[in-house]
């Protein structure tokens, strides 16, 4: 009997532990964004006081925060255009921008369909084909009519490589055959794609049905 | 006088050593109970204050999972978007319905909006999203069909044993990181080769031993020793 009672109190320890686990997994710290009970806004995270500067965000540099001079857009890139620069624009533009603006930017995005008032122009007009660099950089910044402000979601340095892009993209569309590096050749078919691609990335380029291996050395 | 018949030995006798079986099973229940989504909760969808569906914003949309969840790649959080992201389309769309009530109840009053953790990790383990990430781990490895769920829920079972599985064999489960947010990628097979730097692989083993090279992923030694995660 005595021995039953001693095990039955075995029985319950298994409990008892299960109650430290707990503890043990919700600690007196935060995640990020988590609820606090403390602040009456139930937030963890708190908004700096008005007037900090967190290390590093003093804006000195002020041509690569505002994309202006004085109070006129600057045309130029605060920092040179290399292969990757492009290459990053491309993916964020296709992020941020394309849902909206469509992959080759001539406004025709789907999100807009589904109940915008107004389509977003195209990029290919004459008036945004002449705009300066730092015109866009503000659009980015500050949004523009019915446009949100991509600001929060998209860092200064990424801004301009998109605005880079972008005008790579208005460059393609405004291309001649003089334009094409002597030695290189321009496809004469469309790519053809294996599937519409997620959003996530861009679609799959189909391999070409007769892929030519290259043949080891024996 | 005998009440109980000869035969009821060998029942009695079953009972005594059948009980050492009567325990195994218990502990074999208990394990499965903890791995049971009871316990892990997996594959159980949370209530959340609106509706959102991935399956409408990523697959019907094609929206990236880096507009809404932004710090992905470069922090340990992904990053549960605020409500100026969703008021970027909904100021525009779907202005009346009922269902976003809540969203531009937040957006005007400055509240948060409250969703309801589906991912939970215990506070004693670390984890780190811009890791996986950079090495070559897809979203749906570890979050699963996330471009099919109405309503979010969380695939994996979250425990130690499942972090383990990997970290003792990435290679298993590696893909090139521009793949890395496509919903649809699948691994590669021989119909359907995956390419990487002008190779086309057939094979995931092959593929996830040379994507250990290209990313200098650690070899499992270094990243199965308990202060990885718990540190
Ligand atoms: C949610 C949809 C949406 C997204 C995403 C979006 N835009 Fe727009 N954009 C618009 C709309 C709508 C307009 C037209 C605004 C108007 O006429 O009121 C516009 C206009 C513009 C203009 C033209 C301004 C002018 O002078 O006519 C530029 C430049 C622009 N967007 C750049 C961008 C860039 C760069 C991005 C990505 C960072 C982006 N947009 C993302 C919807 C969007
Ligand atoms: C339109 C914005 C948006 C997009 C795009 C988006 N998400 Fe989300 N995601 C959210 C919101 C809002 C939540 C919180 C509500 C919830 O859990 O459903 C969330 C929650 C999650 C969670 C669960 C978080 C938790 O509580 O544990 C995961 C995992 C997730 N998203 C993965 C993804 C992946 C992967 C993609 C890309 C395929 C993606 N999301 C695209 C807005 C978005
Ligand atoms: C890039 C644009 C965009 C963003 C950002 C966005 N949505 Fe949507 N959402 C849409 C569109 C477009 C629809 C439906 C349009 C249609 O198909 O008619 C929609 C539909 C919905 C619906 C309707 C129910 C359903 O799924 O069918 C809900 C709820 C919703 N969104 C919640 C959210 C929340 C919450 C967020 C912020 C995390 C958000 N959305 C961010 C574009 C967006
Ligand atoms: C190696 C597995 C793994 C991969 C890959 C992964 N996640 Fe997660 N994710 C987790 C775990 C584990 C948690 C829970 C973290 C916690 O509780 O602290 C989580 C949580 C989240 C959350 C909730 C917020 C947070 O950070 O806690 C979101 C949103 C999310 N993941 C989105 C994504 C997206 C988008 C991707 C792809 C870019 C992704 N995850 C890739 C394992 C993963
Ligand atoms: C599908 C594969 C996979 C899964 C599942 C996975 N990991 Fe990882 N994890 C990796 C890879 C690959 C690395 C990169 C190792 C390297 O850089 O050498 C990594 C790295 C890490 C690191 C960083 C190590 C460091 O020293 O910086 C942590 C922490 C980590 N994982 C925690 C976790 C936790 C916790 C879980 C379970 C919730 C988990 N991981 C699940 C594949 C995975
Ligand atoms: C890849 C990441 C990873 C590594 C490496 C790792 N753990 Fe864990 N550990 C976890 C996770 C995730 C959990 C939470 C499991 C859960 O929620 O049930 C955990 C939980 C635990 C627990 C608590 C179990 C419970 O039921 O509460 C202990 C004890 C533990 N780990 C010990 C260790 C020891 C000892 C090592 C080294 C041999 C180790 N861990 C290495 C990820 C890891």
């Amino acid at each position: 009997m005595f021995n039953l009672r001693k095990l039955a109190l075995l029985g319950l320890l298994p409990l008892a532990l299960a109650g430290c686990r707990q503890d043990m997994h919700d600690q007196p710290r935060f995640k990020p964004l988590a609820q606090s009970d403390f602040y009456a806004d139930l937030r963890s995270a708190r908004t700096p006081v008005e007037g900090t500067v967190a290390r590093g965000q003093l804006h000195e540099d002020t041509y690569f925060y505002s994309g202006k001079i004085g109070s006129s857009a600057g045309d130029f890139m605060p920092f040179p255009v290399t292969e990757d620069v492009l290459a990053r624009g491309r993916e964020r533009f296709n992020i941020y921008c394309a849902p909206c603006h469509s992959r080759v930017g001539d406004g025709n995005g789907f999100i807009p369909s589904r109940g915008f008032p107004r389509k977003p122009p195209s990029y290919h007009s004459e008036r945004l084909r002449r705009a300066p660099l730092g015109y866009f950089f503000d659009v980015i910044t500050n949004g523009f009519g019915i446009m949100p402000d991509y600001a929060s979601q998209i860092p200064p340095r990424d801004r301009w490589c998109i605005i880079a892009y972008i005008r790579a993209l208005q460059l393609s569309q405004g291309a001649t055959m003089a334009d094409v590096p002597s030695g290189q050749k321009v496809p004469s078919e469309a790519p053809q794609f294996e599937e519409p691609g997620s959003g996530a990335t861009l679609p799959v380029v189909a391999p070409k049905s007769a892929n030519p291996q290259p043949e080891e050395p024996k | 006088m005998q009440i109980f018949h000869r035969s009821t030995n060998t029942i009695s006798r079953a009972t005594i050593y059948g009980a050492v079986f009567v325990v195994a099973a218990l502990f074999w229940a208990a394990a499965n109970i903890q791995r049971s989504p009871y316990v892990t909760y997996a594959g159980v969808a949370r209530p959340q204050p609106v509706p959102f569906s991935h399956q409408h914003h990523v697959a019907g949309l094609g929206i990236d999972c880096r507009y809404c969840h932004t710090s992905v790649e470069t922090s340990s959080f992904a990053g549960i978007p605020p409500t100026k992201t969703c008021m970027n389309c909904h100021s525009q769309i779907w202005t009346n319905a009922a269902l976003l009530e809540p969203v531009r109840e937040s957006y005007r009053s400055g509240k948060s909006l409250v969703w309801t953790r589906v991912n939970d990790l215990p506070d004693f383990v670390y984890f780190n999203h811009s890791i996986h990430i950079n090495k070559g781990v897809g979203c749906n490895t570890c979050h699963g069909p996330v471009d099919r769920m109405p309503l979010m829920y969380n695939y994996a079972s979250l425990q130690m044993e499942w972090c383990l599985d990997c970290h003792r064999a990435p290679d298993k489960y590696l893909r090139p990181r521009d793949q890395v947010f496509n919903m649809r990628y699948e691994p590669p097979a021989s119909d359907k080769p995956v390419r990487l730097d002008g190779k086309d692989y057939t094979d995931q083993l092959a593929l996830g031993a040379d994507l250990i090279q290209k990313y200098k992923v650690r070899n499992p030694m270094d990243i199965t020793t308990c202060s990885t995660c718990h540190r």
